[in-house]
């Protein structure tokens, strides 16, 4: 068979691009029958917070000052400056979850029904490959979505400054497929019947000590905290949205947040992997 | 397209489409098992082969393994050339499968399993609407082409399983225990379905518990039991290997003389073989006018209680091999 190894190089590119473009498409086609579901999955959390945190709290009795997290802003713009990127990355975190994890877990143990597609004419790794690439452009449109209602529902106007947009792509692009990746890594290692633990065990605790309600340099009174956190790859999220949006709140060194998300996508993306190639083959 | 066919039916050594050699899968574990035990097959091109097994005999194992979806311990199956293990995303061209289960797509219609199912394997887009269309027709599913899944009846999910996989044209279709948990009417239709596939050109490979099914459908088939292939021959010719057309199983007054018996019954003309079974004899014998009131006549001296009379089967072929019932 040393002729279709061969010889069949780029041909097997074809094969594998188009198989690769169907499984897009295909999703494509869901997401788009879905949409309205889908957009208030991803609205609702930003939503409700923004309008908690930033409209409601402000407005009670005692003013802004009975807000807890009055005057975090160091650079002024009110607890909404500091929510914005936190949101977002809660919103793309979020979406890796449920556009991989969930169905995943279903299709794993329920309905079988991913057989389907990993018996494309692709390899097992680029089915699992799409399936990030996926999500990331859901958690990319989740994300997008956080910055109309940043926009207007908090009371104390949100002090958004982007200095390099070449950073808050690289940030927000990486952030999506780190997503993805967490997902799909989730998804495959634990059981469909466990899935609901999952929110408690895990999405509930790195989301709260994910920086996403305060910046990872507030921290710097709970040292323990601001150590232990760094395990915790939503922090990188948050600060890196943090730096690119929003820098007057402080944030952690950029390059060393590059790094960091580039470390936990590579670490999640082989994670997710094998976990989905020990699920689909026996 | 014609040049990926080329490229991988071009070197083609045999005539075998499926050629698997020296097969064996172990599933390792605390308790670990021996699912297949050293399989060799070779399934020509335009056939419809069966694996005739119990459950758990290691039927879907090598399907699985055939199909690039468990790796196996030893041995090798190549699909039309194709080593499965080491190009699994370039075999699963020439492959179509249907699993036991429905692994249909419930978040997209009935005419979208098709139609994307097209796209995954390189169509245009043009091509797979003409081909889902096509499909949709010869599968009588076209009135319901917006349908989803769920609302489909077993019979008919079954019928979309297997339009969806020969939607790409594959030259092997595997099916694994097709007539699972369908109603007669539809395991008919499967059936015909199936037959028509083959007068198409794909080569079928199917797994069954069922000997009414390996019989009746297929050309030729291989008895599995415990991972290992016990036989392997057309249906014909496995029921002629029992050794006549007629079987008498005579059941007896307690066991006087039955060797007497035995040898008497044995010179009849047409009788071609005498066992002892439990209770009494068993004659296999050549269909012939007369012959059964010879039978009956000599072994009334002998205190003849009560005779049953079949013919061979594929059932009486693997109670013969492996003194097991297959439904046990």
């Amino acid at each position: 068979m040393g002729e279709v190894v061969g010889r069949g190089e780029d041909v097997r590119l074809v094969i594998y691009s188009r198989a690769f473009i169907g499984l897009m498409e295909r999703d494509l086609r869901v997401l788009r029958r879905e949409i309205a579901p889908f957009v208030i999955r991803i609205a609702m959390n930003p939503l409700l917070f923004l309008f908690v945190f930033t409209y409601v709290m402000p407005h009670m009795s005692g003013g802004a000052s009975m807000s807890p997290m009055a005057g975090m802003a160091g650079g002024g713009g009110g607890f909404g400056t500091v929510l914005l990127p936190g949101l977002m990355a809660v919103a793309i975190m979020f979406s890796g979850i449920a556009a991989v994890a969930l169905p995943l877990a279903q299709e794993f143990g329920i309905t079988r029904e991913i057989d389907d597609r990993v018996m494309c004419p692709l390899p097992i790794a680029a089915v699992a490959m799409e399936k990030i690439i996926f999500s990331a452009i859901q958690s990319v449109l989740a994300a997008a979505l956080v910055f109309p209602l940043a926009y207007y529902i908090p009371s104390t106007p949100v002090l958004a400054h982007v200095t390099s947009w070449w950073f808050l792509s690289a940030v927000v692009v990486l952030a999506s497929l780190l997503a993805g990746a967490l997902g799909l890594t989730i998804g495959t290692s634990v059981q469909p019947k466990q899935i609901g633990l999952i929110f408690g065990v895990v999405i509930v605790p790195i989301t709260f000590l994910g920086c996403v309600y305060y910046p990872w340099t507030a921290l710097t009174h709970i040292r323990w905290l601001q150590i232990g956190v760094l395990v915790n790859p939503i922090v990188y999220m948050s600060e890196g949205l943090r730096a690119a949006l929003t820098p007057s709140t402080g944030h952690m060194p950029e390059v060393m947040i590059l790094a960091m998300l580039t470390f936990f996508t590579v670490l999640l993306t082989w994670a997710g992997m094998r976990g989905f190639a020990r699920r689909v083959l026996s | 397209m014609a040049p990926i066919i080329k490229l991988l039916g071009g070197r083609r050594v045999s005539e075998a489409i499926v050629e698997i050699v020296g097969l064996r899968k172990v599933y390792a574990g605390k308790n670990s098992v021996t699912a297949v035990d050293g399989i060799d097959l070779h399934v020509e091109a335009g056939l419809i082969y069966g694996l005739l097994g119990p459950n758990g005999a290691g039927k879907t194992t090598t399907i699985s393994i055939a199909t690039t979806r468990a790796i196996p311990t030893a041995g090798s199956v190549k699909i039309a050339g194709v080593d499965v293990v080491a190009h699994p995303a370039l075999a699963r061209r020439s492959i179509g499968v249907v699993p036991q289960y429905n692994t249909l797509d419930r978040s997209c219609t009935v005419a979208e399993n098709i139609h994307f199912h097209c796209r995954y394997f390189g169509m245009s887009n043009v091509e797979a609407t003409a081909r889902t269309a096509q499909l949709l027709e010869q599968f009588r599913l076209s009135d319901r082409t917006q349908a989803y899944p769920q609302a489909l009846s077993g019979g008919l999910a079954q019928r979309l399983q297997i339009a969806r996989a020969i939607a790409h044209y594959p030259k092997v279709l595997f099916l694994d225990e097709p007539s699972a948990g369908l109603d007669p009417q539809s395991r008919i239709a499967m059936w015909e379905a199936v037959q028509v596939l083959r007068g198409e050109g794909i080569t079928v490979v199917l797994t069954t518990h069922y000997m009414e099914e390996a019989d009746a459908l297929c050309d030729r088939l291989a008895i599995i039991d415990h991972g290992r292939i016990l036989v392997e021959d057309t249906p014909a010719a496995l029921k002629a290997s029992v050794g006549g057309d007629q079987i008498y199983d005579l059941r007896m007054h307690g066991v006087r003389d039955s060797g007497l018996l035995e040898r008497r019954l044995q010179v009849i003309e047409g009788v071609t073989g005498v066992e002892v079974i439990e209770g009494g004899l068993r004659v296999l014998a050549r269909a012939q006018d007369g012959l059964l009131a010879k039978v009956v006549t000599i072994a009334n001296e002998f205190g003849l209680r009560d005779m049953t009379t079949t013919e061979p089967s594929l059932e009486t072929v693997f109670i013969r091999l492996t003194g097991r019932d297959l439904r046990e």
